[in-house]
Formats: C-alpha cells, sequence, structure tokens
C-alpha cells in the first residue's frame, strides 16, 4: 500500500548536505597562520601623557634663564668645587669602609651565642640609630667640652699616652668618625638581614663537612648573603654619599659646603650653585647604581640558572640582529 | 667482624619530648644497616647523633673506638672544642634529606671545597679526584655545572660524591631519597647500590623498604626512640616479631 511512495529514508539522503564548517575546522586551516597580538592602545596613550610632561620640564629647564645655566658651567668644574667634590668622596670611602667593617663585626656579634657580644651590640645599634647624625657630628666636634684629654693605657689603671682631644681629633676625623659610627649601626642590620637569609642548611652541610667555622662564614654563608646584601647596601651607600653633606656644620668644606659657602659670597648665584651641587651628587650615585648592577650580577651566580645579559649585551645583539653592527 | 659505630644509652629530649630513649645501636664495618621506623620516631636524630650534628643529653657514640663529640676526663664525658669535632666529622660523611649542595658554586667547587680546606690535598689532585668520583655517580659531565641546573637526584649524587671526596670511614644517609620524585629515586639508590658492593660502611635511614630489604645487611625498625627490633631483614622486614613492626611494614604496602 505504501509501495508507490518511494522510502523516506532514500529521499533524505538525496538532499544536499549542508556545507557546514565547524570551529575545528576552522582552526585546522588556520594553524600555520601567526597569531595576531593583542593591541595595547592605554600603552600608548599613557606613554604619550608622560612624553608631554616630561618636554615640560625640559622646556621649563631650559627656557628659565633663573637657573643661569652660563654660570652653572662656570662653576661645575671651578677648582674648589672640585676639591669640595673630592672630600665628598673621601668622606664616602672611608666612612663606607668602615662602616662595613663594623657593620660586619656588630652583625657577627648579634647573630653570636655569647649574650655579652649580643645584648652590646644591641644596644650599640639602638643608640646609634637613635642619634640623628648631625646631632652626633656635633658632639664631636665640641668632644673637648666632655673629654680634654684622651688616653692608651691599661683599662682604669695607668696610661701610657696621652693625647689632647683637640690634635687627635681634626674636623675631618670627626667627619669620617661620626659617618662611620653612624653607618656601622645601618650596616650591621643590613649584613645581618643577609646572613638570616641564608638557609640554615646550608651551614649545617657545611659543618658537616667538617669545614673551620671562619671558612663557614667566609666560603659558604657570607657569598650568598651578599647577594641579599647588595641592594639594601647599595640603598645605604648612597644616603651615606648625600648624608656625607651634614658635615659642612662642621665647617668642612665637602661638595655641599663649597656650594653653601659660594653662595653666600656670590649674591644671585644660589640657584646654580645649588644644581651644581644636584649634578654631581645624580653623577656620582649613577655610578654607584652601575657599580651596584654589576656585583649583584656577578653574586647571582648558581642562584639563576641563566645569568640575564647586561643592558650593553642586549643592545649589541640587538644591533646585530637588524644589521646596524657587526 | 670490627665494629664501625657504638652508640650507648643514647638520650635526646626537645623540651619534654624524650627523641631518644636509652638507644644502644651497633653497625658493623663493611655493611649496610638501614633504620626505619614512622615519622618522628628519633631515626634521624639518631643519625644526626652519630657525627655529632646532634648532641646527646647523655649516653655517648664511638666511631671506629674514638668517641665522637666528647672525651672523658676524670670520670666524666666532656663535649670536645668545636674544631675537634669539626676535625672528626670530616671523617664520617653526610648525606641530607633535603638537597643541601652549596648553590653558589659549581658541582666540582662543592666536591673540593672539604678536602681541600680539612685534609690539605692540592688543588689539583682534588680536583682530578673529584673528576673520577663524578664519573662513579655518573655524572662526568656537570663538572662544571651549578647545582640548580641540575634535577634533583643529580643534585644528591653530586652530594654523594662530596660525601665521598673525604674518603670517610662510615657514611651516613638520612632519607636521601625522600625529597626526589620517584623517577629520580632510583638513580641514587643504584649509587648507593654500588657503594655497597664495593664495601662501604653506610647507614641509611629509609623509607625504601624494598631497597632496605635488597641492600641491607642489617635491618633496625626504631618507634618512639626506641629500637623495637633489630636483625637481618629476611627477619625484620619479613617475619617481624612484633606487632608494632608488623603495623608499620603493613601501612607502607
Amino acid at each position: 500500500m505504501t509501495s508507490s511512495s518511494p522510502p523516506k529514508p532514500a529521499r533524505e539522503s538525496e538532499l544536499p548536505k549542508p556545507v557546514e564548517e565547524t570551529t575545528d575546522d576552522l582552526i585546522d586551516k588556520l594553524q600555520s597562520r601567526k597569531v595576531v597580538p593583542l593591541r595595547h592602545p592605554w600603552r600608548w596613550a599613557a606613554s604619550l601623557v608622560v612624553v608631554v610632561l616630561l618636554a615640560q620640564a625640559a622646556h621649563a629647564l631650559t627656557t628659565n634663564d633663573a637657573f643661569q645655566w652660563d654660570a652653572f658651567g662656570y662653576w661645575f668644574t671651578r677648582p674648589v668645587v672640585v676639591e669640595g667634590l673630592l672630600l665628598t668622596l673621601q668622606l664616602t670611602g672611608l666612612s663606607a669602609v668602615f662602616g662595613l667593617l663594623g657593620g660586619i663585626l656588630l652583625a657577627l656579634m648579634r647573630l653570636s651565642r655569647n649574650p655579652v657580644l649580643q645584648s652590646v651590640a644591641w644596644a650599640y645599634i639602638w643608640l646609634f640609630r637613635s642619634i640623628p647624625l648631625i646631632v652626633l657630628l656635633l658632639f664631636l666636634a665640641n668632644i673637648t667640652a666632655l673629654y680634654a684629654t684622651l688616653s692608651l693605657g691599661i683599662p682604669f689603671g695607668p696610661s701610657f699616652v696621652e693625647f689632647s682631644a683637640n690634635d687627635l681629633l681634626s674636623f675631618y676625623m670627626v667627619a669620617v668618625l661620626g659617618l662611620s659610627l653612624n653607618e656601622a649601626a645601618y650596616a650591621a642590620e643590613i649584613v645581618r638581614s643577609g646572613i638570616i637569609s641564608v638557609d640554615q642548611s646550608q651551614l649545617e652541610a657545611a659543618s658537616a663537612l667538617g669545614l673551620p667555622k671562619g671558612r663557614q662564614y667566609r666560603r659558604i654563608i657570607l657569598p650568598q648573603a651578599t647577594r641579599a646584601i647588595i641592594p639594601a647596601y647599595a640603598n645605604q651607600l648612597i644616603g651615606l654619599l648625600k648624608g656625607t653633606s651634614v658635615v659642612y656644620i662642621t665647617s668642612l668644606l665637602e661638595l655641599f659646603g663649597v656650594v653653601q659657602s659660594q653662595a653666600s659670597i656670590n649674591s644671585g648665584q644660589i640657584i646654580p650653585l645649588l644644581m651644581v651641587g644636584t649634578i654631581w651628587y645624580i653623577v656620582l650615585t649613577s655610578l654607584l647604581s652601575v657599580v651596584q648592577y654589576y656585583l649583584e650580577r656577578y653574586f647571582s651566580r648558581g642562584a639563576l640558572r641563566t645569568v640575564p645579559p647586561t643592558p650593553f649585551q642586549r643592545l649589541r645583539s640587538r644591533l646585530r640582529t637588524t644589521g646596524v653592527a657587526r | 667482624m670490627t665494629v664501625a659505630v657504638k652508640v650507648r644509652g643514647a638520650v635526646k629530649t626537645y623540651g619534654t619530648n624524650r627523641v631518644l630513649d636509652e638507644v644502644d645501636f651497633t653497625a658493623q664495618a663493611g655493611q649496610v644497616t638501614a633504620i626505619i621506623g614512622p615519622s618522628g620516631s628519633g631515626k634521624s636524630t639518631l643519625l644526626r647523633a652519630i657525627n655529632h650534628l646532634e648532641p646527646l643529653d647523655s649516653g655517648y657514640v664511638t666511631v671506629r673506638g674514638e668517641l665522637i663529640g666528647v672525651r672523658l676526663h676524670k670520670g666524666r664525658l666532656r663535649e670536645l672544642s668545636e674544631r675537634a669535632i669539626l676535625r672528626q666529622r670530616s671523617r664520617i660523611g653526610f648525606v641530607f634529606q633535603s638537597l643541601n649542595l652549596f648553590p653558589h658554586l659549581s658541582v666540582v667547587e662543592n666536591i673540593i671545597e672539604a678536602p681541600v680546606v680539612t685534609q690539605r690535598v692540592p688543588k689539583q689532585q682534588a680536583i682530578k679526584q673529584a673528576k673520577e668520583l663524578l664519573a662513579k655517580v655518573g655524572l662526568a659531565d656537570k663538572f662544571d655545572a651549578y647545582p640548580r641546573q641540575l634535577s634533583g637526584g643529580q643534585q644528591q649524587r653530586v652530594a654523594i660524591a662530596r660525601a665521598l671526596a673525604l674518603e670517610p670511614e662510615l657514611i651516613l644517609f638520612d632519607e636521601p631519597t625522600s625529597a626526589l620524585d620517584p623517577e629520580l629515586v632510583g638513580e641514587v639508590l643504584t649509587v648507593i647500590r654500588d657503594l655497597a658492593a664495593a664495601g662501604t660502611t653506610m647507614i641509611v635511614v629509609t623509607h625504601e623498604i624494598g631497597f632496605a630489604r635488597e641492600v641491607a645487611d642489617h635491618v633496625v625498625f626504631i618507634d618512639a626512640g626506641r629500637i623495637v627490633e633489630q636483625g637481618p631483614p629476611s627477619q625484620v622486614l619479613v617475619a617481624p616479631e612484633h606487632d608494632r613492626t608488623r603495623e608499620f611494614l603493613g601501612k607502607l604496602v
């Protein structure tokens, strides 16, 4: 009875199949094409704003005659300024060395198991972090009011040599001493933070190998601690470099002292003189930053699987790939 | 048979916790002694007491007849100076559970450090020995690498080479494979197996019961600071006498 009409399934199969492109097919077709990276329009916008602001600042610096750039040029390499600069470098260098040595000693004392050494180191750090540098310097500059003579001998017993405090402590010495005492307190905490950042198991491994105590610290702990110490100590050193400007109150003519005294003699030149000081401090800080970068790189040996290239190496390889340099 | 390590009446407490409770323990020279037991049973403390990394409250340890960390003086045991203890330790190799090579020193620097400093071996000779030892643990090509460039198993094999560089009379292993993923365990056990075959005196704290059964000459089961049972692996691991041992082994399978 239904023989006249063709079977239903057969009819459906005759219909042309709609060509349906699935996502999978599309991806298969595109698999060899590069992916279009995400665009970042806001990065461009933010960069533009910053560039405009920088241009404005540069314009303000260069077009304002009150900066007296010609006077700046005159003062920048004047012998009196260079002398001040050298004194600043000397004070920074000496106090950095004494401060760091004192700091290492204090840090080891604080970490020792001897309660007396521990508390003395703690008290030193507490005291010298509490006294403002400027107050400390003034105390030392007026030491003769406290102790007219200093002597070397048996504690509480007879003395062998005696000095007049005034002869012994020139203003230069006062500055170095004050800066070093202050520096040691801060350096101690930085060194200590580096040492305790090294895993305890390193000390255990070293002592299981029978390495002598000093060697354990010198060879195993300190090199690893140094990696943590460098960024914090670089900060401290930059602070010290600028902190030397405080010694002008002892009438010692370091960089800021020179700027200050010249400004009082040459009226109307305070701005270019301050700029001279500022630029020199910026130059010195920049040099320290470069040294910090390379030291960090050196002490990251073993801590990173591969040490990243320096900015110079990166620049060179970029130039090479673009064919500018060979 | 010569006694390599003798521990007598070892007591160690942390606060009120008695980690070692009158432990008597003997390890023979040329043999592998395995110490097994649950976590916190005191097995690592016992091992660390042997080279005085963990000073005992009472009791004593001798290695080849020499008191470790203490000396007999006027009828009492007195602690030795730090220097003397460090000197004794350089005769005893120790391989830690955690991977604690020195990360800032290359593989070869890790290995030669102790022989050069404590035994005054000339540097060139130490480097030559280090190369031989690295070949022995299958890492001849990793000479200049830094530890973090190596896999956990490779690091642990370097640690074994570092311990061997002192030509120790005895090597202590504190769960040498427990920080490693299962694939790397085998390579470390192979190295220890080779050392055992060469007749090195070793004491191994381990959770690898299969390894203990195969390699150890003597197995010590310790629980709650006391030795529960000890003997050849065929006895302690296969047919233990004590319920506690049976319970522990049952949990591991």
